[in-house]
Formats: structure tokens, C-alpha cells, sequence
């Protein structure tokens, strides 16, 4: 059973996203998406500054046997690339909820409303459907 | 002698287990008018012992000519052990194996390539060779678009210096990847790529620049300032350079404050004899930080269940059979025969067997200068330094004086008006250790004679 907190939003593929006080998110890939990987031992995130739009491929998770793109789950400019991923890539795996974070967005006017996130219980419903 | 298995009884049961009508029907679903009807221009079949003799023939006609033409392909001595060796069964592969773990021995062997290469270049990561340097050029800019996050332009700067073959090869393959490149001009009273040059980018988003040392012309290019002009501007610094010059000469890990990004470069020097243009090799290596970007494979060492060390191949995940069409790059091969080639004269070699021969080709090559340009209406177009080629300006018209030179078995140089009109009647010489002192004064004798028959006429 994978670990799915109630209080973030996710996305079909399998980001999830926080709301930071600050009006910020940060972004990274759901508990159950770094199972599926393995140990992963490369981690590419974008640099502070880029814009994105949703859906476009912006951070890359690589384990031993596969590379995965990571796509945005809204539109926005990146405040931070996590600096840590760069030494330590296995955080993703030993909390990917936490120290694991991939990027810090400031969304786009109107962005989170239309980026059409899951709640946890509608994410566990499409691991269900995926039989994970 | 049919060398297919399979009786025309063996087809029949085939197509009827898989309900086909005829090997015809099963191309199909190709499009009539893009498949080829008929083989018109290809001559009639031989049979072995015509090809033989044909081939004798051929290679009668090609003579024994006294070469001193160079251009990215080099006539070196190759010591008799290198083909004797690289021939033997164990090593005769063209290819890389599929279940490349399997063969513990090839992969060693590109692991020595990777770690020769790494050290004659300086940098950090190498791979296990691409198809030739012009094809590893416009990997190396496809690879520096990658790696330059703070660039968005693609745009590569590209010195006419560098090999025409090897700048039209570098369009073709990335022009329509969306990869732009812009020829930098050289000085016409230096043949090397002057930083005034460049000053027109200042400010501007450029991604990387390219580098060749020694440059087409046989000049060495100032390295150490365009490697820091470029990377104070945030531009990556591609070198493009000649393996067994680099045993002289400064290696693209130490241009500059902070030395190239990437290095590329032809093979073909290192053990493989010239053949009609190939097959030859290309080399790439880079700095580590840059290694995620880099195609082709790489092997890396390793230690097995048991803690015996071993090899593998490594960071696979950037390749086109895990990535797909996200790969780096679509080189997922090497070239493996030569590459074990290349290893076996590196290591008979050895750095001091290839300074010296990289001196002696130096020395070969002043003396072939000085010499030439004493004959009447012959200049040397640049000064110095070179490696083991100088352009040459004759008064006559150089494609004539090439045509009377190969009659009397001498292969003078590359014309080079098509490449660069603007340097009028200029020739391409170059020089390697394989020439003797009478070889220089036979090439002078005749070219004396040549240029006076050229102006009584």
C-alpha cells in the first residue's frame, strides 16, 4: 500500500504538489512513482528562473534501469531546483514527500485553479485502478 | 555456392505455417512506389576469382605514390603487431556484443581505450569511440545544446579553420534538430581564428564554440584565450583535435583557466591505415559533470557478486534502448575493430613512442616547408607554429601542378580552391614521420620541374 498524505494534490502522473505559505508550491514525485523506479542515482531539476508551462517535461529522474521525465504539474517560474538531489538522489527514495522535492514553483495567474490536481483519495483511486 | 539454408521446400512449408501466399506478399504493407524495381547501374554479378583479379588491378592503378597529402587522414608507420594482434580471434569483432557483459575481454579493452583517450585529451570521461570525427563533431554539438542549461539559442560557433568536411557534416546531422551554426572567419595573414573575431557575439546567447587545434591548415589556434573568452561568457568550448599531436601538445583539459568541456577527434591516426576514407574512428571525451549528456556507450569498471573486479557498460539510462526517443543520442554502438586497433598502438606506443612520433612528424613537416619554398614561385601562405601540415600558395594553377606531380607518382597536397577560393591557388601539404629526407628533395625536384614547365607553357 502505498504512502499517499491527505493534505497534498497529485497528478496522473504521479507528482504531487504542496501550497507553501508563501503562496509558492513545491513539487516532487509521489511515494509510490519512486517504488516503481528502484534506487534512483540521478536526479536532473531545472534552475531557478525557467518558466513552465503544464505538462512540459521539466526535471528527470534517473534510476539504474530507467529514466523518467517528470512533467509540471501547473504553469509557473521556478524559485528552486532541490540542490540536494545532486549529491544525494536516493532522498527521493528515502522521502519523497520531504527532503525529496524536486522544484519550488511560483504559479502562474489562475495557474493551480486550472491545473485540475487530485485529491488523495482520487490519486489512491487511480493507484488502485493501476493495481498498485 | 548458395550460401541460404533453406530448400525452396522449406519456404513453401514457412509461408503456409504463417498462411502467405509468397515472400512477395509479405512486403506488402511497403508502399509500391517506395520500393526499389530494378538494380539499372549496378554491373552484373562476378564471381570470386573475377572480383580478385579486378581488385589487383584496382590496386595496381592506385600505384605506390609518394603521399603528402594529410587534410584529417594521416599516413603513419603502423608497427606489424598491431594487425597481427588486433586480427586474432579473439579480438576480430566489428562490433560491440549484445550480451556485452559476456565478453569481459572486449569490454576491458574499451575500458583501456576509454582510459587512454581520457589521458591523452586531460579530461575527466571518454566513450568508447564514435563512427569518425566529423560525425563526433555534430554529436559534440548536439551534446554541448544539451549540457549549456544557461544557453537557449543553440546556437554553436564554428571556425573556418575547422576540417569543410567535418562543418558540412555537423549541419546535416543537427541542422534539423534545431542546432545553428555560424562560421567564425580566420585571419587572412595568420590562417588562425583571431578573438577580434568573436566580439561580434559579446552579449550575446551563444552555447558553445568549437576549436580545432592543430586547425585545418595545419596551424595551432590560440586555445587558451578563446577557451577563456568563452567560458567567461558562459559558452561551452568544443575541441577538436588530433590524437597523436596531442602527445606534444598542450591536451584541451588544461586550455584555459579551466580547460575544454569537450574533446573530439579522428582516430584514424592511431594504427589505422588510410582506405579509401574509412572505415576509421572517432574519439569524445568530456568533464565529468557533463558525462549524463554524452552518447554512445561507455564501460565502466566494477566488482561482481563474489567482490572480483569487472567490467560493465554504464549509465545505460541515457541510451535509445532504455530512453527511446529521449536517448542522447541514436549512437548506441562503437567502433570496435578499430577501436581495438587503436588501443593495441597506443599501448605498444606508449607517451613517449608517440611524442616522438609526433615530433618527428613536426620536423618532417618544417623541413617540407622549407624546402618547397624554395622553389620559384612558391610561398609558404601562414607562419608558424604548425603541426604537420602548411598551406602552400603556388603562382601556377595548383589543380594543373597536381595532375603533372601524380604522373610522376607523387601525391602533392589537397587543392584547396574549392574549400577556400579565397586563397587562390593554395595547396595542402602535409608531412608525416613516414617520410625520409630523400622523400622531401624527390618532392622538390619534381615540383621545380613541374613549375617551370608550367610557366614555359
Amino acid at each position: 500500500m502505498s504512502n499517499v498524505p491527505a493534505d497534498l494534490k497529485y497528478t496522473q502522473s504521479h507528482e504531487w504538489v504542496r501550497t507553501l505559505p508563501d503562496g509558492t508550491v513545491e513539487i516532487g514525485i509521489t511515494d509510490h512513482a519512486q517504488e516503481a523506479l528502484g534506487d534512483l542515482v540521478f536526479v536532473e531539476v531545472p534552475d531557478a528562473g525557467r518558466s513552465v508551462k503544464a505538462g512540459e517535461a521539466c526535471a528527470v529522474v534517473e534510476s539504474v534501469k530507467a529514466a523518467s521525465d517528470v512533467y509540471a504539474p501547473l504553469s509557473g517560474e521556478v524559485t528552486a531546483g532541490n540542490p540536494q538531489l545532486a549529491s544525494q538522489p536516493e532522498a527521493v527514495n528515502k522521502d519523497a514527500y520531504g527532503a525529496g522535492w524536486l522544484m519550488r514553483l511560483r504559479p502562474a495567474a489562475g495557474a493551480l485553479a486550472a491545473a485540475a490536481l487530485l485529491s488523495a483519495a482520487d490519486y489512491q483511486k487511480v493507484l488502485d485502478a493501476e493495481g498498485g | 555456392m548458395a550460401f541460404i539454408p533453406h530448400t525452396a521446400a522449406d519456404v513453401a512449408a514457412m509461408l503456409s505455417a504463417i498462411g502467405a501466399p509468397s515472400i512477395e506478399a509479405l512486403f506488402e504493407e511497403i508502399p509500391a512506389e517506395l520500393r526499389v524495381k530494378s538494380l539499372a547501374g549496378i554491373p552484373e554479378e562476378l564471381n570470386e576469382m573475377q572480383v580478385g583479379r579486378l581488385m589487383s588491378e584496382r590496386a595496381r592503378a592506385d600505384g605506390l605514390a609518394l603521399n603528402f597529402i594529410g587534410a584529417g587522414a594521416y599516413e603513419h608507420h603502423i608497427p606489424a603487431a598491431v594487425w597481427a594482434i588486433t586480427t586474432r580471434g579473439e579480438f576480430y569483432s566489428a562490433y560491440t556484443p549484445y550480451q556485452a557483459e559476456a565478453s569481459q575481454g572486449t569490454l576491458q579493452l574499451i575500458y583501456e581505450f576509454q582510459t587512454m583517450m581520457a589521458r591523452l585529451t586531460g579530461m575527466e570521461v571518454a566513450n568508447a569511440s564514435m563512427y569518425d570525427g566529423a560525425s563526433a563533431t555534430a554529436e559534440a554539438a548536439l551534446m554541448a545544446v544539451r549540457a549549456n542549461r544557461k544557453s537557449r539559442s543553440a546556437r554553436i560557433l564554428v571556425p573556418q579553420t575547422l576540417h569543410p568536411h567535418y562543418r558540412r557534416v555537423a549541419v546535416a546531422a543537427a541542422h534539423n534538430q534545431g542546432v545553428k551554426f555560424e562560421e567564425v572567419p580566420y585571419g587572412p595573414e595568420t590562417g588562425v581564428t583571431p578573438l577580434a573575431a568573436l566580439s561580434k557575439y559579446e552579449g550575446e546567447d551563444v552555447t558553445a564554440i568549437v576549436i580545432p587545434q592543430p586547425n585545418f591548415f595545419g596551424r595551432l589556434e590560440e586555445v587558451d584565450t578563446l577557451t577563456d573568452w568563452a567560458h567567461a561568457r558562459n559558452i561551452l568550448v568544443i575541441a577538436v583535435v588530433n590524437p597523436t599531436a596531442l602527445a606534444i601538445l598542450k591536451p584541451p583539459g588544461q586550455w584555459g583557466a579551466r580547460g575544454a568541456d569537450i574533446a573530439v577527434g579522428e582516430g584514424q591516426p592511431l594504427g589505422v591505415p588510410l582506405s579509401s576514407g574509412g572505415p576509421y574512428f572517432g574519439f569524445m571525451t568530456a568533464r565529468m559533470e557533463h558525462v549524463r549528456q554524452m552518447p554512445g556507450r561507455i564501460v565502466g569498471r566494477t566488482l561482481d557478486v563474489a567482490g572480483h573486479p569487472g567490467f560493465t557498460l554504464t549509465l545505460q539510462a541515457r541510451e535509445q534502448h532504455i530512453r527511446r526517443a529521449k536517448a542522447t543520442s541514436n549512437i548506441c554502438t562503437n567502433q570496435g575493430l578499430l577501436v581495438t586497433a587503436a588501443t593495441i598502438y597506443l599501448s605498444l606506443m606508449g607517451p613517449q613512442g608517440l611524442a616522438r612520433t609526433a615530433a618527428a612528424c613536426h620536423a618532417r613537416a618544417r623541413e617540407l616547408v622549407s624546402v618547397l619554398t624554395q622553389v620559384p614561385g612558391v610561398r609558404a601562405a601562414f607562419g608558424a607554429p604548425y603541426f604537420h601540415e602548411a598551406v602552400l600558395q603556388l603562382d601556377r594553377p595548383v589543380a594543373a601542378v597536381l595532375r603533372s606531380l601524380a604522373a610522376r607518382g607523387i601525391l602533392g597536397g589537397l587543392d584547396l580552391s574549392a574549400y577556400y577560393p579565397e586563397l587562390g591557388q593554395a595547396l595542402l601539404v602535409c608531412a608525416t614521420e613516414t617520410k625520409t629526407t630523400q622523400d622531401l628533395e624527390r618532392y622538390r625536384a619534381c615540383l621545380t620541374d613541374v613549375m617551370q614547365a608550367a610557366r614555359a607553357a
